[in-house]
């Protein structure tokens, strides 16, 4: 397991994705309005793919901008009634940096 | 008081509105608690065909939202089954808990009939009854091609419908010589089975499916005579099974379903079982409109109301499929007792047969005109005697408009829901009703398959005479986070002086903390509207084209398409885009349909250094506002122009470019009526003709291909000009949020439109407030440019490497 820091937490901007790659692996980091941070692959599950981080930000969920999923930032989960779930990866924030743990 | 504890396992149609009725009766008397096997809220079964056909979607089919159980009080357990009823201790039994019950309501439906033969267990095999095997069906059409639906009855034609429109090609198996067998005659039948045909169906009459072959998942189907079929999905729709399992092992009476008296009740005494799941009088109902008698008469008995029996039901059955027109009640064939008045137009395709026992009429089909049916299932339910009527006037159509006023008050409207016409004119006079969306709520009218619906407002019509307002009386709420609809959003923005989007939500009681992709860039864009050049846009309230100000692709890369004013452009630019293009080793350069050039396949990163080398103006192709203005070559060169459609076509580009609209809005610029410019299909077009300018309206080349209305002719290029103007801010200050100019103008119409333009002071005004808006726009591929934060947020990938920075 590994603790990569990835953001300054102040400069994260609210309700936007913010794209990252680590070792191949695209990575959507959200902060929420509540200011709470989280990293969800930056994958949809949806048979055509496509991006998450540009999608619509609304409380704990994310639209994806290709095809309109609703899935959960919390847990990954597609909403219904459509299926699927995204990687969710554990977020630490220590004195202003953002890290991952994976 | 400790009220009475009221379970009810099923959480389907039946079920839920058994409830509504209780609660309508008594909103305390019962502490209610609801189990559903499936994992979602009361959804409207009945659309699942028209969600297959991709008419709606799964949202849109939801009776009771989560919320109606919350403001009821209604304890919810979704996804979670009964598993076990134990009725000495009266509790019931999950895999999760045990709770007790004073009073329990069964209410289970029924499950799909799977025939019990080799292989039925293979993948791709499916029955059609909840969102599960529809999402399966809609799936399979995206990777499968050849689909086999097993049965010629009402499901089976629906789902077979479904799953052409999904691109699958499709056979039907029946077992019979006859489609429809239980509901229409051989004639009736054989000209629905023409009619399919010719919508693509293939029959595969008299055959008796024996096996389901394939390996892990179906290949094909053999028949009794030996002969197969391919199949990469199987369909099983050849009847319903009560669903009676959880009452099976507790003493609980059945037969094929659970035996119920005339008030529900089973034979356990606080038992009760309503819907597909019940047997009575040895019939158990497939149709909603006899299962919501059933719980009435059970609503009102559980309270403690003396209501009349439940004695059994006549219902009358319609097909849901497009082109289809057919409705079957009562008996459908003759015999020594009976007299028959038939007519058959082979020409028009209509097809009517009464059917007549001692002068009342026991049976009518009706194939390709239906219009009747209201009337004739009235006469059959109330056994009207008939004896002084002539054939004719028995099948006299009525007319297309019918006249509501002469139609009597006990003439059944909603066949679902058992709702006359005297019960709609009675609530909407009572409780002040002025919407259909509030007498569907009163009445239950329309809430079921919806077909009803054109009636229900034509009544509602009549009975509000002047007071009837069309485009508020089909009030539809914005989306599911709010029950207001578009004008009640805008109207309270201003009233309240709301300014941002979260405000908006908060002073409004929003059911979602931040929306959804439907609100809020649709509430975004009401506040430019209202507040023109004041509001700070919001730019994460738009959706992911706008927001970027470049086209998502499939694979998350953009496009870039630079304007050109009017389709005109010089080498200079050409060759600007030549360069970029090639640096950049842009995969594809293409002339766009709108008479420009698109760079397409860019990485977000990319954009903005693509952009700050081009060096041109973003041509917005993403935007929900003005794209093009296409323009033919005219007077400046055409021999046939008589106007200068070039210099129009830019003034109007540059004019109304970035402008905010409730969707895109297109021109076209034609020199002369030859129209090279189509402009006969854009939201605007205009025509020039000696001495001035048609103006076009209204048109689309879209998805509803619709010619534009002629608006009005004018003489100067500062009219159309200011025509222009007004019509566009009009539109935006009227229209709902993701409303085509085309959509809008048929709604609010051409003449009111026109006389809204007519007059000099409202022009102006209009004008004035476009002005005000135009003022605010920056370029915004320039700004991304200068703008480090906006890059930084919007356009950068920040890549990471590891070793160093992990510990
Ligand atoms: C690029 C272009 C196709 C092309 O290769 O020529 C195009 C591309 C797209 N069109 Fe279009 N339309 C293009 C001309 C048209 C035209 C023809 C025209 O404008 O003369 C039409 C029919 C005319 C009309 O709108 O009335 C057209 C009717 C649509 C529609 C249906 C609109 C409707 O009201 O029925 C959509 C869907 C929508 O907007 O909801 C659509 C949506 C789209 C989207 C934005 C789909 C999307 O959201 O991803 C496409 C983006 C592709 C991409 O990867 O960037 N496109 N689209 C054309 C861009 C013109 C331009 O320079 O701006
Ligand atoms: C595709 C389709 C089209 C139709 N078209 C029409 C039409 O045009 N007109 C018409 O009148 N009717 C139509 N019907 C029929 C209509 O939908 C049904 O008659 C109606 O839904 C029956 O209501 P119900 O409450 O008895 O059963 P359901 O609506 O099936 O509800 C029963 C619920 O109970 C749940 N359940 C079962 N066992 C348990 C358990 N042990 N614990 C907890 N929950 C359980 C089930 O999962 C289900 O959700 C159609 C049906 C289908 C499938
Ligand atoms: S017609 Fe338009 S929307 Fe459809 S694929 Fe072509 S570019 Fe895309
Ligand atoms: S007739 Fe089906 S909802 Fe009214």
């Amino acid at each position: 397991m590994s603790r990569i820091e990835v953001a300054t937490y102040s400069k994260l901007a609210e309700r936007a994705g913010f794209s990252i790659t680590i070792e191949k692996i695209d990575i959507a980091l959200f902060k929420l309005s509540n200011g709470e941070v989280r990293a969800i692959e930056n994958h949809s599950p949806h048979p055509k793919g496509g991006v998450l981080t540009e999608g619509l930000v609304s409380g704990e969920y994310v639209y994806c901008p290709v095809y309109d999923w609703k899935i959960s930032l919390r847990d990954g989960k597609v909403q219904a009634p459509d299926e699927g779930e995204v990687k969710t990866f554990q977020v630490d924030i220590e004195n202003d940096s953002v890290y991952i743990i994976m | 008081m400790n009220k009475k504890k009221l379970v009810m396992i099923g959480n389907g149609m039946a079920g839920v509105r058994t409830i509504e009725e209780i609660i309508k009766i008594a909103p305390e008397q019962f502490d209610i608690t609801i189990f559903g096997k499936e994992p979602y809220p009361n959804y409207n079964r009945i659309k699942l065909s028209n969600i297959l056909q991709g008419d709606t979607s799964f949202e849109e089919i939801i009776i009771n939202t989560v919320d109606w159980y919350k403001e009821n009080q209604i304890q919810l357990y979704t996804g979670e089954a009964v598993t076990q009823i134990d009725t000495e201790l009266k509790r019931v039994i999950t895999g999760k808990r045990v709770v007790e019950y004073d009073e329990l309501i069964i209410a289970t439906g029924s499950n799909s009939f799977i025939l019990p033969i080799p292989g039925a267990d293979k993948k791709g095999v499916s029955g059609f009854r909840d969102i599960n095997d529809c999402e399966m069906m809609i799936n399979s059409s995206k990777q499968y091609k050849k689909a086999v639906v097993i049965g010629g009855g009402l499901l089976g034609l629906e789902a077979a419908r479904g799953l052409l429109n999904l691109g699958m090609e499709v056979d039907v198996v029946h077992l019979l010589p006859h489609l429809m067998e239980r509901q229409l005659d051989p004639i009736a039948s054989s000209m629905l089975k023409r009619e399919l045909e010719s919508q693509g169906m293939n029959f595969l009459m008299e055959k008796q499916t024996v096996e389901i072959v394939g390996e892990e998942r179906v290949t094909g189907l053999r028949f009794k005579d030996g002969s197969e079929v391919d199949a990469d999905l199987v369909v099983m729709a050849i009847g319903i099974k009560p669903n009676i399992e959880v009452a099976k092992n507790s003493g609980i009476y059945f037969n094929r379903g659970i035996v119920v008296n005339d008030f529900m009740e089973t034979n356990i005494a606080n038992v009760y079982a309503v819907g597909e799941c019940a047997e009575h009088r040895e019939i158990v109902y497939g149709l909603v409109a006899p299962l919501y008698e059933q719980g009435k008469v059970l609503a009102n008995h559980i309270c403690g109301i003396i209501n009349a029996p439940y004695e059994g039901s006549i219902s009358g059955t319609q097909l849901k499929v497009a082109g289809v027109d057919l409705y079957s009640a009562g008996e459908i064939f003759e015999d020594e007792t009976t007299q028959s008045i038939k007519v058959q137009n082979e020409f028009d395709g209509v097809y009517k047969k009464i059917l007549i026992r001692d002068n009342q009429i026991v049976g009518v089909v009706l194939y390709g005109d239906t219009k009747d049916s209201t009337k004739l299932f009235r006469m059959l339910t109330k056994k009207e005697d008939i004896s002084g009527m002539t054939s004719v006037s028995i099948l006299q159509a009525q007319e297309e408009t019918g006249d509501i006023g002469s139609m009597p008050n006990d003439e059944l409207i909603c066949g679902c829901n058992g709702v006359t016409k005297g019960v709609i004119v009675d609530a909407i006079q009572k409780q002040g009703l002025t919407t259909l969306d509030q007498v569907s709520h009163c009445t239950n009218a329309g809430r079921s398959c919806g077909r009803c619906k054109p009636m229900v407002s034509q009544i509602l019509a009549h009975t509000l005479g002047d007071k009837f307002d069309a485009a508020a009386a089909h009030k539809i709420s914005i989306c599911g986070c709010t029950t207001l609809s578009r004008d009640e959003v805008v109207a309270e923005i201003k009233e309240k002086g709301l300014t941002s989007v979260k405000e908006i939500m908060n002073v409004l009681g929003w059911k979602t903390e931040e929306g959804c992709t439907k609100c809020r860039p649709a509430l975004n864009y009401f506040l430019g509207m209202i507040y023109m050049d004041e509001y700070k846009d919001e730019r994460d309230s738009r959706l992911v084209n706008e927001k970027m100000h470049a086209n998502i692709q499939k694979d998350g890369t953009y496009s870039v398409v630079p304007r050109m004013y009017g389709g005109v452009t010089t080498a200079q630019d050409l060759k600007k885009i030549a360069e970029v293009a090639e640096k950049h080793h842009v995969p594809l350069v293409k002339l766009t349909g709108g008479q420009r050039i698109g760079l397409f396949g860019i990485k977000k990163e990319d954009l903005p250094t693509i952009w700050e080398e081009l060096d041109m103006p973003s041509g917005y192709a993403y935007g929900k506002t003005l794209r093009t203005v296409k323009t033919c070559v005219g007077a400046q060169f055409c021999r046939y122009g008589t106007q200068d459609s070039m210099a129009l076509g830019i003034e109007l580009e540059k004019k109304f470019e970035r402008l905010d609209t409730p969707h895109k809005v297109k021109m076209g610029v034609s020199a002369c009526p030859r129209n090279c410019s189509e402009a006969g299909i854009k939201d605007i077009g205009f025509v020039g003709i000696d001495g001035g300018w048609e103006i076009y309206v209204g048109g689309n080349g879209g998805v509803d291909l619709r010619p534009g209305d002629h608006l009005m002719t004018v003489k100067t290029q500062e009219e159309v000009m200011e025509m222009t103007g007004a019509y566009l801010q009009y539109y935006r200050e009227t229209a709902h949020y993701l409303e085509r100019t085309s959509k809008w103008l048929e709604r609010v119409g051409l003449d009111h439109v026109r006389v809204v333009l007519a007059n000099e002071e409202t022009r102006k005004a209009l004008n004035a407030r476009m002005d005000k808006t135009l003022q605010k726009y920056v370029e915004p591929w320039n700004e991304a440019i200068q703008n480090e934060e906006i890059q930084e947020k919007y356009y950068t990938n920040h890549t990471i490497l590891v070793g160093s920075e992990s510990k």
